[in-house]
């Protein structure tokens, strides 16, 4: 087994982070309430949320800055309770970078090694290699102040790495620089973490970063993971309505689900549209109770009002005015009412063969029953 | 049209100022020609050019003892003052305790309390502990009245360092030990340099205290200079007093230099 895979990579079984019951309350406001995570070792997990759910608190958690007013905390299945922040091996990126003014990059990258008491010839090589691994060799004599935004972020990733740490903490690192910088630097942080193997808890408020990092997202929402998975389950397997609505744009028609044979349907006078088995299983919802369909805008499909009655089983439909059409190079955007008043969003890729509905007119949505996601509707 | 109204107003405000700062530093300039003067009575104006004074303060040695003493009590008190008054900043700042506030006040209270009830408390005490007159019993007290300058200045240091940086150097494997010495210390060291400078200076001009403290065989400069003008008037305390002049002038500019010298965020 080779130095580096000391911690990562080791233990495959065993999870890198286990988060039970985890709480934190200030005064008597709780920030968190009762999470539950595990972390597999080498995976990249994305706490999204928005802010004041309690993502951030839980990284801090984690990282020993702030103590847990409940549950527990597992590092490499060892107990962080009273292991203060030096002693648990975790490595963390802090939004504005949090480089010692006083040091050079390369002394910036050489301080946790000091810390742990490594031999300075491995020292200077280990620098030199965490440089090289950010593509910043040279500018190991630069001063924090001498470098851009962008390099800066790069030496603070390479100080959180390059003492192999058990997990890489890192906290909106790339909150503060331009969009396009930052997307070029979700994928080099997505590319080189995979490359060393390292378990990656990563908090963001930008969920195109989260779907672009992560292995796996939990959703925060008022100090609570409301929803953990891939990025395809939470698009496309919504269980919440508040999921539904964080992640990428959604169609919400309520109505109250009634069940029928393994399906069941979700009932809007005048309108009822199929839930399918599947959809009804994930939801499990009580027959009566208020409930809400989701559909994603590239799922409708715009037609005629008269394609009327000879609509195929295995569809649902329901009646809306165009209010915008909108113009996107690749696609076109439509903007609609439904009959209750709420706003719907229909994409079309160009070339679709869609209807060429345009502002004022009246048309049909349609949807595959199967891309209808039941959910519950707590203000239902 | 407003600026030939204004005209005037600049005028007198300039005036007012150039003559407030006259009236500030006209009595402490003074005494530098007054040390050049060749005639054997404290005058103003000097009579003459002579530098027969500045010899006498460094060959008399009731000065020059004077002269040392003060140096090697304020030097001390800088010392000490620094080193508890930091500490105390630390404590102060970071720390989270019942009674804080109760704790920093006690800490700053001799810029408040009356030099001379401070003089008259120390003086009965350090006489029943047996340390009046002596080295160790005024540097103990001037350190008593320098620590809120060290205290003020290392605090507001502290206030302006980011507190990610030290979170960040516990992550990285560093106790709080080291953390203080490799990542605060650095960089509040210009606060702790200016706090220890202006230890300096409350020591080497304090007389009030010093007056109470010091015997005939123990007198620092200040204190010599109070005994000496009771008695004879010779421009020799000219002298004295433009040499005080320089090291607390020259001291304070170090102070500003330092503090430019704060690192770079």
């Amino acid at each position: 087994m080779s130095a580096r895979s000391r911690h990562w990579g080791a233990a495959p079984d065993r999870p890198a982070l286990a988060l039970r019951n985890l709480s934190k309350v200030f005064g008597d406001v709780p920030a968190v309430d009762g999470v539950d995570l595990e972390v597999r070792q080498g995976e990249f997990i994305t706490l999204l949320g928005p802010s004041g759910s309690g993502k951030t608190t839980t990284l801090r958690m984690i990282a020993g800055f702030t103590l847990q007013s409940g549950g527990t905390i597992e590092i490499d299945g060892v107990d962080m309770g009273h292991v203060p922040p030096y002693r648990r091996d975790v490595g963390m990126v802090f939004q504005n970078y949090a480089l010692f003014p006083h040091m050079t990059a390369a002394e910036n990258i050489a301080f946790p090694l000091q810390m742990r008491r490594v031999g300075r010839p491995e020292i200077k090589r280990r620098v030199a290699d965490a440089l090289g691994l950010v593509k910043l060799e040279g500018l190991g004599q630069r001063y924090p102040r001498q470098l851009s935004g962008g390099q800066q972020q790069r030496i603070a990733f390479a100080r959180a790495v390059v003492f192999n740490p058990r997990l890489l903490l890192m906290d909106e690192p790339l909150g503060a620089l331009d969009k396009k910088l930052r997307e070029a630097l979700q994928l080099e942080v997505m590319h080189i973490s995979r490359q060393l193997g390292a378990t990656v808890v990563y908090v963001t408020h930008d969920q195109d970063e989260a779907l672009v990092m992560s292995d796996r997202i939990a959703i925060f929402s008022r100090g609570r993971i409301e929803q953990l998975g891939t990025g395809e389950d939470l698009y496309e397997r919504p269980a919440s309505l508040f999921v539904a609505d964080f992640i990428g744009e959604s169609n919400i028609l309520r109505g109250r689900f009634e069940p029928a044979g393994d399906g069941g349907w979700l009932v809007r006078d005048p309108w009822r549209w199929q839930v399918g088995a599947a959809a009804a299983a994930r939801a499990s919802l009580e027959g009566g109770s208020a409930a809400a369909l989701v559909v994603r805008p590239e799922r409708l499909r715009i037609v005629g009002v008269d394609a009327g009655p000879g609509l195929a089983t295995g569809v649902n439909a329901v009646d809306a005015i165009v209010r915008d059409v909108l113009y996107l190079g690749s696609m076109r955007k439509f903007e609609l009412v439904l009959p209750d008043g709420n706003a719907a969003v229909v994409r079309q890729q160009r070339g679709g063969g869609g209807h060429e509905g345009r502002a004022g007119d009246r048309v049909r949505l349609t949807w595959a029953v199967d891309d209808g996601v039941l959910v519950a509707d707590p203000h239902g | 049209m407003t600026d030939s109204w204004r005209q005037p107003r600049r005028l007198l405000l300039l005036a007012l100022g150039a003559l407030t700062v006259f009236f500030l530093m006209a009595p402490t300039l003074v005494v530098v020609p007054m040390s050049v003067t060749a005639s054997n009575a404290l005058t103003f104006p000097p009579e003459g050019f002579s530098t027969r004074w500045y010899e006498k303060m460094l060959t008399d040695p009731q000065w020059s003892s004077g002269f040392v003493n003060s140096a090697q009590v304020a030097f001390l008190t800088a010392v000490l003052a620094t080193v508890l008054g930091t500490l105390a900043a630390l404590g102060t700042v970071r720390g989270r305790f019942p009674g804080k506030s109760a704790v920093n006040a006690l800490v700053l209270s001799p810029l408040i309390v009356p030099v001379i009830i401070i003089a008259i408390g120390m003086f009965s005490l350090f006489v029943r502990w047996k340390i009046s007159g002596s080295i160790a019993g005024l540097v103990l007290a001037h350190t008593a009245l320098a620590v809120p300058f060290v205290v003020i200045n290392v605090a507001t240091s502290l206030r302006t360092i980011d507190r990610n940086l030290e979170l960040a150097a516990m992550n990285l494997g560093a106790d709080p030990v080291r953390t203080f010495r490799r990542v605060t210390l650095p960089l509040i060291l210009p606060g702790v340099l200016a706090g220890g400078l202006f230890a300096f200076i409350t020591s080497w001009d304090e007389v009030v205290v010093s007056i109470f403290l010091t015997t005939a065989r123990f007198r620092t400069l200040p204190v010599e200079m109070w005994e000496q003008v009771r008695q004879v008037v010779d421009p020799t305390v000219a002298a004295v007093a433009t040499t005080l002049l320089a090291v607390t002038t020259s001291l304070l500019l170090l102070v500003l230099v330092v503090r430019r010298q704060a690192p770079a965020r």
